[in-house]
């Protein structure tokens, strides 16, 4: 564990959910070592089923080496005073436990290949990755500071839309992002998302499509409107490749999909084809922030 | 079941029988200036009784109201407009009308959301549900309206984006994110008006505006209550406690800052006077695009960009804590 990771989480992080050393995978039924889980990028080694990933995780598995977050001290309020079986600053404090996470995105500076880059993470385990206010005003400081700094963007979603219990407040970050988002590749910036499972609503129909190359990972879903929801519009089943990553390849809404392990060699081979010698490259050196 | 169509039948009844009662004193040398007054007593008391202060479920009711005023009553009140069609690539989405008009003189961009005023024109305006080839036409007329140095004139009223298998076919997530970043890089003033039901990011796609003006009655939501009660407690049927939880009625939405000004409605609601409400609705989008074609470009771009990265509410420990409304 790189030392910036065993920082952040501390020696006594808990193991994920019930702790076990083992894990059955939900497709095949195979039961896996956690660590050769993890070892293995969470890819199930039989059949190649991506378990998702804590973003802590995932940073470690794209990055050269260290990682500097920024934003990490925007943290949530209730600005609705919502409510309903649990307060919303109970469910925020639930998951917090649950994740080891702040919010639901982590965003900073880092090395990927060589290249500084701004990037940012989405994490599921965080309320469903959905976006609120706090995780709209991250990815725009980090789309601000991306732009600021000249650097390249790369932002990994995971998100079931818009956060209920921020209501419109959160709506709006749709419009925020976007709006950094037109600053920043105005600015002539490279700006790449990876979408993962899975990536729906208000995060698919704003910043996720807005980047100049956007990548899936393999059999991630990926939409608008829920399945359920379409389901129940139109009262039948939906084929079971509906809104995958391939679906969308071969429709022609996204430029790749790649499977896990392929995927930091990939944005590796993106950024020398965006920014060639654009940008000098550094070893295991993260920008200096002054912020 | 539209609640305020419900308990509108009590003063329709009421509203008629004082016409009849005005039409026989009129004609007869009977004096019943007592009795109508007296009916109209009573009226005025159900109308408070009903209309004096709304729940946010009964504000949904009103917003979804059959009769209520849609895109196409506004853009008929136009000095002048010609319809533009289709997204140059697939499809004329119905559920959505655009084009060329004049708002007293002024030439502008006028795209608004169109759903039926009856059944036969639900169905062909798919109840105001825009699929991706909508979204593709109105950012084609943003972008034409830039280019043209016109400004644009939004009006808001769907339920949500369309969520059928062909939209998310033909990609409804970049249809929408195109229309938003064509609002944001648009190089003209832009206003919205929220008409009816904003829902969600269906209806935001029209409204990334310079000035948002929302009419008392409408309301604005992340999801639609119904929606909203599915996603958090697998309940549909707990919408009214979901709206009342959501914050999406006018008030709520103008201390958010997010948006500028409501317009009131007539008691009982716009489309009691359609006419009315229109005009005045018309007067404060043109004084507002007055207000904004007075700045430069530049100028009109910045405020646009401080205007939507303010909105927020969180904590830090490095910054001050933001609740909108700057
Ligand atoms: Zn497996």
């Amino acid at each position: 564990m790189p030392e910036w990771l065993s920082r952040r989480r501390g020696s006594s992080a808990p193991p994920p959910d019930d702790g076990a050393l083992w894990t059955k995978c939900p497709k095949c039924g195979e039961v896996l070592y956690r660590k050769d889980l993890a070892a293995n990028y969470s890819v199930c080694p039989r059949c190649g089923y991506h378990f998702r990933m804590h973003a802590f995780d995932r940073i470690s598995m794209i990055v050269d080496s260290d990682f500097v977050e920024i934003g990490g001290s925007v943290l949530p309020g209730n600005p609705l005073g919502w409510s309903d079986k649990r307060s919303y600053e109970q469910k925020l404090s639930a998951d917090r436990e649950k994740s080891q996470l702040t919010e639901g995105v982590v965003c900073g500076f880092a090395t990927l290949s060589g290249f500084p880059v701004a990037l940012g993470v989405m994490d599921f385990n965080f309320r469903g990755g959905t976006m609120g206010t706090v995780v709209g005003e991250r990815l725009t400081l980090l789309f601000e500071a991306a732009r600021d700094r000249r650097l390249p963007c790369i932002v990994f979603t995971a998100s079931g839309g818009a956060r209920m219990e921020e209501g419109m407040l959160a709506l709006m970050q749709m419009a925020k992002t976007t709006a950094a988002v037109a600053r920043m590749r105005n600015a002539g910036n490279f700006f790449c998302t990876v979408l993962t499972d899975p990536t729906t609503g208000g995060v698919s129909a704003s910043f996720a499509f807005e980047a100049d190359v956007i990548v899936a990972e393999a059999r991630a879903v990926i939409g608008f409107a829920g399945r359920r929801v379409i389901e129940q519009t139109i009262r039948q089943k939906l084929p079971e490749n509906f809104q995958t990553a391939e679906f969308l390849l071969e429709k022609g809404h996204i430029d790749m999909v790649v499977e896990r392990q392929e995927i930091k060699p990939t944005l590796g081979r993106l950024l020398d084809y965006a920014l060639g010698d654009k940008h000098e490259r550094v070893d295991a050196k993260v920008p200096e922030l002054n912020a | 079941m539209n609640l305020i169509v419900e308990r509108e039948k009590g003063l329709l009844e009421l509203e008629k029988r004082i016409h009849e009662l005005r039409a026989m004193s009129a004609n007869q040398p009977i004096d019943l200036s007592s009795e109508i007054r007296a009916l109209e007593a009573k009226y005025a008391e159900i109308q408070r009784d009903i209309f004096g202060s709304m729940s946010a479920w009964q504000k949904v009711h009103m917003a979804r109201h059959p009769s209520r005023p849609t895109s196409l009553d506004y853009i008929s009140q136009l000095t002048a407009f010609d319809e533009l069609h289709g997204d140059r690539q697939f499809r004329d989405d119905p559920a959505i009308i655009g084009g060329f008009g004049k708002l007293f003189g002024r030439r502008i961009i006028a795209i608004g959301q169109q759903r039926g005023r009856d059944t036969k024109e639900n169905l062909l305006r798919n109840f105001g549900m825009v699929t991706p080839e909508g979204y593709r036409k109105v950012a084609r007329l943003i972008e034409l309206g830039a280019h043209l140095a016109l400004p644009v004139v939004t009006f808001v009223d769907t339920k949500g984006a369309d969520p059928g298998i062909a939209s998310e076919e033909r990609a409804q997530s970049e249809a929408i994110a195109s229309c938003l970043m064509a609002l944001v890089d648009a190089r003209v003033p832009v206003v919205s008006a929220i008409i009816g039901e904003g829902g969600s990011g269906g209806a935001l796609a029209l409204a990334l505006a310079d000035y948002v003006v929302m009419l008392e009655h409408s309301t604005y939501s992340v999801a639609s209550p119904e929606g909203c009660a599915a996603i958090l407690w697998g309940d549909a049927g707990k919408a009214e406690e979901a709206a009342a939880r959501l914050k999406l009625t006018s008030e709520d939405l103008r201390g958010f800052g997010i948006v500028d000004e409501i317009v009131p409605e007539p008691i009982g609601g716009a489309h009691r006077d359609p006419a009315t409400l229109i005009e005045r609705t018309l007067r404060v989008v043109d004084a507002a695009l007055a207000r904004l074609s007075g700045e430069s470009v530049e100028e009109l771009l910045e405020a646009r960009y401080r205007k939507y990265r303010r909105i927020g509410a969180w904590q830090s420990d490095t910054m001050n804590a933001v609740t909108a409304r700057a």
